[in-house]
């Protein structure tokens, strides 16, 4: 508690921030959303005017929608699938006492830091390329043909690049909290003759129960925007085989130049995002009366 | 100068009334100590003095000035935090310092005086360290000696010693009382301890439920309370209360006697009971007593008597000490 | 207290972990290793682990190519930049939040949070056609003022999360001691929470120097950050593969060791203090 000198100094205090991200939520929203109905195109300046919902049925309608769509789920779903049960499986690990624990931690998060492009460059080139790729030198030892990832498997493959680097993330935030799970709720178990499975199963999963639901729900708002690996990698293709979403977006307006269009696309992204972060705000807001 | 007015001081939060209207005045120079049980509002009435909290209504004068609407740090007075609040960050001379810093005043001068009060509380060793290398006690000294460098008005108080063990705190409650003789600065203490207030204060406030139940000296408070609530916070062991007919003979709803105040018989008196729990403190024996129909009184008497579970007891009332209350708990 | 296990089985999870360990590592190691190696050595058909004939060439090559240095001082510009303007704007918001709380606070939070979860392709067309008539296109400044407004709302919630763990009595106590505000803030309430604020800059700066949607979509040579440089090289035939691996390389080690200093502190800020 506070006087009221100090109340109002805190809301001049807050003012700068809360202005500037006003700013920055509402205008360029309002600005997609008229632009979403309207027929804007910087390559044809002569179709101007209100276009009601076509944008959103051509976009919604072109079958590359659909597959976008499906490219974004399955992007991350299959991307939450390894990091979440990698994670917890390596921060278990990493909890046992083990010999250079301080050291593997650091070499376990690094990929983490290391920038979407360059993940994406060293993967293509480094591992994933048929010719002289790290796999494909593995893959010709075993004396089997050496597979072109990209243009066979391309989003499994993006799927791979995305998980390497989000793993160390899932890691760290499950070693962490299962650090924090006391020695002696762990030795009572045992004492109660809890065998390894059903204190994995009793104790420590609802112990990191929760931060499992954090790892997942900010993970998918970062994965619902992948676009530097794909744009370095694939570039969407072949046809629209990795396309997600803020890629197809990003196709459809600044590559097409179809203002239109790609505001529909932008919009229909913010509605995805939006039904996700509702329940992050839930997860992260029971923390904040804690 | 520091003499301190509050007129119908009102303070809620939201819908709740912590304080509903209290005046007080406090003149320069006294110890003032506020005593009540948690949550009566003692803290938020110093907070309130201090400017940390604003009024919901009323005046607050200092040095008949009003200074209701004044920040914190305009009003003038120093204020020895619970915690300490000492700057982890900075040295025991930098944190006394501070809020000389603050005003502005010549290095030398600063210098002077952050020595002067480093002598005045025995700090001077420990002028260059970090609070988190003190003890609790010297801890509770630089906060102290922050407070004194200002020169305030007046002193405020807020639980001080409640994270002090025991000896300390007796050390600290005599050094305090000391520095209050020294400097004739008005200071507000607040405590929920009795004996704190009893032994340091010129005058104790006792508050209760955001209202003020007494305003007295100590053996006013001891000797003439105004209720039976002042009656059982003020006094170690507690008054006996007994209600009903007992009560009734000496015309009052009910009557309370102070555990010093009984004659003590193993064959005959006023009411018979039997000896519970006997607490031997070598100096006094405090006695337990389950009395026949009146409940569990305690009896302080001298050391050497031994009383055991079970011993049968007589207890007479000194006539002159009874305390009468009426049915509202005022004092008759 | 650590807990009791047999040598043997201590021997089994040390080397299980390394194995494991490595295995993620070496992507990055690969880098490494190949950007010491000739081109030739680099894609030769038998694959040598350490390099044959260790050379700095390629060091040489890229600078030469694409102006490494450029781009790592646009990436240095805008990564500090952004992140100290975020902690300008910031520190005092999460002064008032955290110590001057009011029924709102918790909703103006949130809210906070719920811009960083807007797509960016949502806002991309609308950020790119007022960039393109304000000039700010492939602008430093203009870079730096995006980079600020997507990591305001973490640099606030860090700050709240570390300020929130400072009694509000010190703070009273030098209000007490007559600070106004500004000594208030920048005498007791910043040198207190330092070690907070360090990890908060440390933690931006990451995100901001790794950011790869906003600096490629609104920059192409001049103000082109090292996301932007190292996307140049996206399509290296043959020849290219240990000039690729010496880029990469210096895109990533200097944030690399940023973020080995600063990852104890990393699982609070990137969960927004709901894992400790």
């Amino acid at each position: 508690m506070a006087t009221k000198q100090t109340r109002a100094l805190a809301r001049t205090m807050m003012a700068p921030a809360v202005i500037v991200l006003f700013i920055w939520m509402i205008v360029p929203l309002v600005m997609t959303l008229w632009f979403s109905f309207q027929n804007y195109s910087l390559i044809n300046p002569m179709m101007t005017g209100f276009a009601g919902w076509a944008n959103y049925v051509y976009v919604i309608g072109d079958p590359s929608f659909t597959q976008s769509l499906i490219n974004t789920l399955l992007l991350v779903g299959g991307v939450l699938l390894i990091t979440v049960i990698g994670g917890t499986f390596l921060a278990l690990l990493l909890d046992q006492p083990i010999w250079g624990q301080g050291i593997l931690r650091i070499i376990v998060i690094s990929p983490f830091f290391v920038m979407p492009p360059v993940a994406a460059l060293i993967w293509k080139n480094g591992f994933m390329h048929p010719g002289y790729g790290m796999l494909g030198h593995l893959w010709k030892f075993f004396g089997l043909q050496p597979v072109d990832w990209f243009n066979q498997y391309p989003l499994f493959s993006v799927i791979v690049i995305v998980a390497w680097q989000w793993l160390p993330f899932a890691t760290l935030i499950l070693l962490t909290a299962l650090q924090s799970l006391s020695e002696e709720q762990r030795e009572a178990s045992e004492m109660d003759g809890a065998n390894a499975v059903n204190r994995f199963r009793y104790i420590i999963l609802p112990h990191m129960a929760r931060a499992i639901t954090i790892v997942i729900l900010i993970q998918t708002i970062f994965l619902l925007g992948i676009f530097a690996e794909i744009r370095v990698t694939t570039g969407g293709g072949p046809g629209y085989a990795s396309t997600n979403i803020a890629f197809l977006v990003f196709r459809t307006g600044i590559l097409s130049n179809d203002i239109g269009a790609g505001s529909a696309g932008g919009v229909v992204a913010v509605i995805i995002a939006n039904v996700v972060a509702i329940f992050l705000m839930r997860a992260v807001g029971k923390n904040l009366d804690a | 100068m520091g003499s301190i007015t509050l007129e119908h001081v009102n303070k809620s939060f939201g819908e709740v009334e912590i304080i509903p209207d209290i005046s007080l005045d406090i003149e320069d120079g006294e110890f003032v100590v506020f005593v009540g049980p948690s949550g009566c509002g003692k803290s938020t009435l110093l907070r309130l003095i201090a400017g940390l909290e604003d009024t919901t209504s009323g005046k607050i004068l200092l040095d008949g000035q009003d200074v209701t609407d004044a920040p914190p740090a305009r009003r003038g007075l120093a204020m020895v935090f619970q915690s300490y609040a000492l700057y982890p960050h900075m040295s025991v001379r930098d944190n006394i310092a501070f809020p000389l810093k603050m005003a502005k005043m010549p290095q030398a001068e600063i210098d002077k005086k952050v020595d002067y009060a480093a002598r005045t509380l025995n700090l001077g060793s420990y002028l260059d360290r970090r609070p988190r290398a003190l003890s609790g006690g010297q801890r509770q000294r630089v906060a102290i000696g922050r407070a004194i460098v200002r020169e305030p008005k007046a002193f405020l108080f807020d639980e001080p010693l409640s994270n002090l063990d025991a000896a300390l705190r007796v050390n600290m409650r005599l050094e305090i009382t000391e520095l209050h003789q020294q400097l004739k600065t008005t200071m507000i203490y607040v405590t929920h301890d009795q004996v704190e207030a009893m032994t340091m204060a010129d005058r104790i406030v006792v508050l209760n439920a955001g209202n003020v139940e007494q305003f007295g000296s100590p053996l006013d408070l001891y000797k003439k309370p105004a209720n039976r609530f002042v009656a059982g916070f003020i006094g170690s062991p507690k008054m006996n209360f007994v209600d009903g007919p007992e009560a009734a003979k000496h015309n009052a709803h009910s009557i309370g006697v102070r555990p010093e105040h009984f004659k003590l018989s193993t064959t005959e008196g006023a009411w018979k009971g039997t000896v519970g729990v006997a607490e031997q403190l070598g100096s006094d024996t405090f006695l337990h007593v389950q009395t026949d129909g009146l409940g569990l009184m305690t009896i302080r008497t001298d050391g050497d008597q031994t009383f055991s579970h079970g011993d049968v007891v007589y207890l007479t009332p000194d006539p002159t000490r009874i305390y009468k209350f009426d049915a509202a708990g005022k004092a008759l | 207290m650590a807990r009791r296990v047999s040598v043997q089985t201590r021997i089994g999870f040390t080397v299980l972990a390394w194995v494991i360990a490595l295995l993620l590592f070496s992507p990055i190691l690969w880098t490494l290793l190949t950007a010491f190696k000739t081109e030739a050595e680099a894609i030769a058909s038998r694959p040598t682990f350490f390099p044959q004939n260790f050379t700095l060439e390629n060091f040489g090559a890229v600078q030469e190519r694409s102006d490494y240095f450029k781009h790592a001082i646009n990436s240095i510009l805008v990564s500090f930049g952004s992140t100290i303007l975020g902690l300008i704007i910031g520190i005092p918001a999460a002064w008032s939040m955290a110590f001057a709380p009011s029924k709102r606070t918790k909703d103006i939070l949130m809210w906070m949070l719920s811009t960083k979860m807007m797509p960016a392709v949502g806002v991309l067309i609308p950020i790119y056609l007022i960039f393109r008539d304000l000039r700010l296109l492939d602008t430093v400044h203009g870079l730096t003022l995006i980079m600020t407004l997507i990591n305001l709302p973490i640099i606030i919630w860090m700050l709240y999360t570390y300020f929130k763990e400072i009694p509000v009595d010190i703070l009273e106590a030098a209000r007490m001691d007559g600070a106004e505000l500004w000594n208030e803030i920048t005498h007791v309430l910043v040198p207190m929470a330092v070690p907070g604020i360090a990890s908060t800059l440390l933690l931006n700066v990451i995100l901001a120097w790794n950011e790869a949607f906003w600096t490629i979509t609104l920059t192409s040579g001049r103000a082109g950050t090292l996301t932007a440089f190292i996307s140049s090289f996206s399509s290296p035939q043959g020849l290219f593969l240990a000039k690729l691996s010496a880029a990469s390389l210096l895109a990533i080690a200097p944030i690399l060791l940023v973020g080995w200093f600063s990852q104890k502190q990393l699982v609070r800020g990137l969960t927004f203090g709901a894992v400790k």
